[in-house]
């Protein structure tokens, strides 16, 4: 049996959770190791802690975060954002990751997924192709959170990851990313149907439904979801509102408010539901 | 030292460090065959290639200290690919010869897909594992139970020679494989239970209470 693997993903941005829209307008929502721990006790499968402005500025500031979190939290821990070099990996990997996800360094230089795949092995590379969907309805792979054009083919380029080593691809409909509309359907099946390496599918899941189309139609092995867990989490549990260090747009939470199109969802009972429509997942006993 | 967690430079050993912490375990993160030998339980961890981790425990000679912990009856645990590095053979990049501890080879799996649903390889994720003729009883499963969910990440499977080792099985696509091994003083797991959950930790928290029962 293969069972389907739920993800949340934590958008990180300083000490802060952050969460924004075609994965810009970073929102601050909280403190990422309060979430994680939440979503550990809920069920998640694993984690995914992206720093979103490591890549930006060449630093990376998520150490101290991934060892805190992985203290208390026995799933696996998938980090990205700014990893340049085998050392930066290794870093990451000592302060407590089991995963890496990388992007711009492997699309500026291919072999690197060859190497970090050598190094650390491939099922600890995990390489992220954020894709905005063309007029001719191609799609093409982007860098820097979507900021930098390629014109690389993503689908080209997931099969070309796969032969270098990748072990999975995080897989990214920039388009989709914090809209709540549902998965890019057709992007994940073309990827899906040319690779042999697990796809996670990413960027517009709000509900049971959509992740259930990714998996029945588009045969995703994974889906990773950020907002419609975020925004439930701070609804429903009072401890999580308030912790946060005063940096980057926290208008939202000082505005106290919240996100009509996500709600509602937690990781136990999307869950049961997808389990009640033959979807294999892990339930907690 | 009640844990010697043996580095071999290619693994996540902070999270085998923090299960151990978490259930009050002492432990080192070592390549030193003194601290190996003194501590009381020994585990190798181990995620990467099967033929650069051999290559690495021949050159620094841990692969002896390994033999002479292992010949001291003391609890030796072996996680993914240290379940692996315990088989006599590899069939990973060509042929490697591993530590020849268990009667058995390493394969690899193949891709599979039936009714449009693929099982990819490497296979990344939660699966179930299934008690077969031996008794959990007296190993470190038994507090699990059958079809419980571990989490797994590999690309190949152990065969071992003699079925009586086989203290667990796990299907994937069309294969049915052994997910862990119980051998004299050896246990080891293709699963990383400091990687799955409570049910997880359930196995290091054994390895505490056999400590402390001593």
């Amino acid at each position: 049996m293969k069972y389907i693997r739920i993800i949340p993903r934590l958008d990180i941005k300083g000490p802060n959770l952050v969460k924004g829209i075609h994965l810009e307008g970073l929102r601050v929502l909280g403190k990422p190791e309060d979430f994680a721990k939440l979503y550990y006790k809920q069920g998640a499968d694993e984690l995914i802690y992206q720093d979103t402005v490591a890549s930006l500025y060449q630093r990376n500031s998520l150490t101290d975060i991934i060892t805190k979190t992985a203290k208390n939290i026995f799933i696996p821990i998938t980090v990205g954002g700014g990893l340049r070099t085998l050392d930066d990996i290794n870093k990451v990997l000592r302060s407590g990751a089991d995963k890496v996800a990388i992007n711009t360094a492997a699309i500026n230089n291919p072999s690197f997924i060859t190497e970090a795949s050598r190094a650390f092995g491939s099922s600890t590379i995990v390489v992220t192709i954020e894709t905005i969907k063309q007029p001719d309805n191609s799609y093409l792979a982007y860098t820097d959170n979507g900021r930098e054009h390629t014109g690389i083919d993503a689908i080209a380029w997931a099969k070309e990851a796969e032969e270098r080593g990748a072990g999975e691809i995080l897989l990214t409909s920039i388009d989709q990313e914090g809209t709540g509309i549902g998965f890019d359907l057709e992007l994940i099946k073309q990827v899906s149907d040319c690779v042999t390496i697990p796809v996670i599918a990413h960027g517009g899941g709000a509900n049971e439904s959509h992740i259930y189309e990714s998996i029945k139609n588009s045969g995703a092995d994974a889906v990773a979801i950020a907002s419609m867990l975020h925004y439930a989490a701070l609804n429903r549990n009072g401890s999580l509102v308030g912790n946060y260090d005063d940096e980057g747009n926290t208008e939202f939470l000082k505005k106290k408010g919240s996100f009509k199109m996500f709600g509602g969802e937690n990781i136990t009972d999307i869950k049961d539901q997808l389990n009640k429509q033959d979807i294999p997942l892990r339930i907690l006993n | 030292m009640d844990v010697a967690i043996i580095d071999y430079k290619m693994s996540n050993l902070f999270s085998v460090q923090a299960a151990c912490q978490k259930v009050g375990l002492s432990s080192v993160i070592t390549t030193n065959k003194n601290e190996i030998l003194d501590a009381k339980i020994a585990i190798l961890p181990g995620v990467g290639a099967f033929g650069e981790a051999m290559k690495y425990l021949g050159d620094s000679k841990l692969d002896e200290t390994i033999f002479q912990f292992v010949d001291s009856g003391k609890p030796f645990v072996g996680i993914c690919l240290g379940l692996q590095l315990l088989f006599e053979s590899s069939e990973e990049f060509g042929n490697y010869s591993g530590l020849g501890l268990v009667k058995g080879k390493v394969r690899k799996f193949q891709f599979y897909s039936n009714n449009s649903v693929k099982y990819p390889v490497p296979q990344i994720g939660w699966n179930k594992i299934k008690q077969m003729d031996v008794s959990w009883t007296d190993s470190l499963l038994c507090n699990n139970i059958n079809n419980d969910f571990m989490y797994f990440v590999h690309s190949y499977y152990v065969e071992p020679e003699d079925k009586q080792v086989i203290l667990t099985t796990t299907n994937y696509g069309n294969q049915e494989y052994c997910s862990s091994v119980q051998y004299n003083n050896i246990f080891a797991s293709q699963f990383h239970p400091e990687k799955s959950g409570e049910i997880g930790l359930k196995i290091y928290q054994q390895l505490k209470t056999n400590l402390s029962d001593k």
